[in-house]
């Protein structure tokens, strides 16, 4: 299980996470919903440990991890697949060494590395572009082969970052169906950050609203759906004039 | 004045510190055995490919112009076989090693922190970390090993054809015979000349290759950061040249 414990995060004078608490369940998918800016990406590097929390800490399976060692950082990260937002595609490399590339790291023979690069290329429907580099792909199909890249390595955890914004309709319900999918066929527990409220909707058995450093309401799909919170309401419908209303509000604390 | 001066000290000792830091991060990713000696020989050959033509460039012109200064400068006081000895002299220990290595600073130097900083602001780097790699080992490691290993040997070729130029220099427009300035050549040759400028090279390709990588992981966020990263790079990798130059010449001449 992953679990944020009143994690405390900022950069130079910025608060960012101010007392952020959430546990996400084995075996489901939890949304993580906010404006932009509010430190969604950051709640996802805290749990790999590409960031340090400034107090608190995050727990994966009990172990918080920015107290581990090299060696425990590296076998923790084993088991957790990041699909960044961009893709973050190594672009000297084709799509097949991008794939190969974490799981020769995990001292998988050759013949092993090819059989999953292709499966997981097969299941994002990609497979015949194995040896294009990432200049050569469209925007959706970067974020594809991204996907694909965090499911070869068979991890427990994946971890999306905004994986539907900036693309079209139809490539957007791609990738919600690949993510439902995924889940379907290696039962992996996933954390998805989103201001996509569509693809929250579709993937998530849970959904978190991250607010103002922490989360201002959890629950499931209906419950968020109906929730009465007004922060949360003027969120899901996306009122332009409720927005700015909460920038005043947040203008006003600053 | 002096609030500056400190503040610029100041901060001058804490980009030593962080260059340290990442200099020690790397000796430690140097357990990774499965991983960097590959990509060190992929790098070596970008190394040589990306300075073999500009150094023997150099090399080149640098031979005539001091063939021609020395037999100008010596105007007759002087056996005009000594051309031989100066030509030598200044290509092994000083010429060679410190010219290449300013051009490098611009070329390897600039190449890596473009690189690396464009790697930084696209994620790519936290892809690594990610995907359970060192950027110590996948990145660092094999970028400065393969600089500190090729240099030398770029230099040792670039010092070979500046001397050679100097000779054809000396024997085309001057009154000298190739006899005479390998005479001269070998007057006050030592070892020490060749270990000297081989030893000071291996330093700078160490220092340019560091600095890169230190001004390219510095890069946050945004284009514009990576243009600045390179520029500085550039402009450190080629004061550090110099400050290791009189440091070599203080320390063993
Ligand atoms: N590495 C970093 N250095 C400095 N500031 C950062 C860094 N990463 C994120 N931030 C800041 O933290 C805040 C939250 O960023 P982020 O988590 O990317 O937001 P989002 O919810 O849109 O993903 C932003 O104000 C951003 O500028
Ligand atoms: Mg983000």
């Amino acid at each position: 299980m992953i679990a944020f414990r009143a994690v405390h995060k900022g950069f130079a004078a910025t608060p960012v996470l101010e007392g952020f608490s959430l546990e996400i369940p084995d075996g489901e998918t939890t949304v993580i919903i906010g404006y932009s800016g509010t430190g969604k990406s950051v709640a996802l590097k805290l749990i790999v440990g590409l960031l340090e929390p400034d107090a608190g800490g995050v727990e994966v399976d009990g172990q918080l991890v920015h107290t581990l060692d090299r060696d425990a950082l590296r076998g923790l990260r084993a088991s957790i697949g990041f699909v960044f937002q961009f893709a973050a595609l190594f672009d000297s490399m084709t799509v097949a060494e991008n794939l190969a590339l974490g799981l020769r790291r995990q001292g998988l023979a050759d013949g092993e590395i090819a059989e999953r690069t292709t499966e997981a290329l097969e299941l994002v429907g990609l497979a015949d572009s194995q040896e294009r580099y990432p200049a050569e792909l469209s925007g959706g199909m970067r974020k594809r082969v991204g996907i694909a890249r965090a499911i070869a390595l068979r991890p427990r955890y994946i971890l999306y970052d905004e994986p539907t914004t900036g693309l079209d309709p139809v490539t957007a319900a791609v990738m919600d169906q690949l993510m439902v999918r995924t889940r379907e066929a290696y039962g992996v527990t996933s954390v998805v950050v989103t201001h996509d409220m569509r693809s929250a909707y579709t993937v998530g058995d849970r959904i978190a609203m991250l607010y103002r450093g922490t989360i201002r309401q959890v629950g499931t799909v209906d419950e968020i759906r109906h929730s009465h919170d007004a922060v949360v309401r003027q969120f899901i419908e996306g009122r332009p004039e409720a927005a700015a209303d909460a920038d005043r509000v947040a203008g006003a604390r600053a | 004045m002096l609030r500056f001066v400190l503040k610029a000290v100041a901060r001058g000792l804490a980009s030593l510190g962080a260059v340290g830091h990442l200099l020690a991060d790397m000796v430690r990713g140097l357990r990774d055995v499965d991983v960097w000696p590959r990509l060190t020989v992929v790098q070596m050959r970008r190394v040589g490919v990306d300075s073999l033509p500009i150094a023997l460039f150099i090399a080149t012109f640098t031979g005539i112009v001091l063939s021609l200064q020395a037999s100008y400068t010596f105007t007759g006081a002087v056996p005009l076989y000594f051309v031989g000895t100066a030509v030598g002299k200044s290509i092994m220990l000083e010429l060679g090693p410190v010219l290449t290595g300013l051009a490098l600073a611009g070329r390897v130097g600039a190449n890596i922190a473009a690189e690396l900083g464009t790697m930084k602001v696209t994620e790519q780097v936290d892809a690594l970390e990610t995907l359970a790699y060192n950027p110590s080992s996948y990145l660092v490691a094999p970028r400065v090993l393969a600089a500190t290993v090729m240099f030398p040997l770029v230099v040792a070729v670039a010092v070979a054809v500046g001397v050679g130029s100097g000779l054809v220099a000396a024997v085309n427009l001057l009154e000298l015979t190739t006899v005479e300035f390998v005479r001269g050549l070998r007057l006050f040759y030592q070892f020490k000349d060749v270990w000297f400028g081989l030893l000071k090279s291996m330093s700078f390709g160490f220092a340019i290759a560091l600095i890169g990588c230190y001004c390219g992981l510095g890069v946050r966020r945004g284009a514009e950061e990576v243009g600045r990263a390179t520029t500085r790079a550039v402009v450190l990798g080629a004061q550090l040249i110099l400050v290791l130059d009189a440091f070599w010449a203080i320390l063993l001449l």
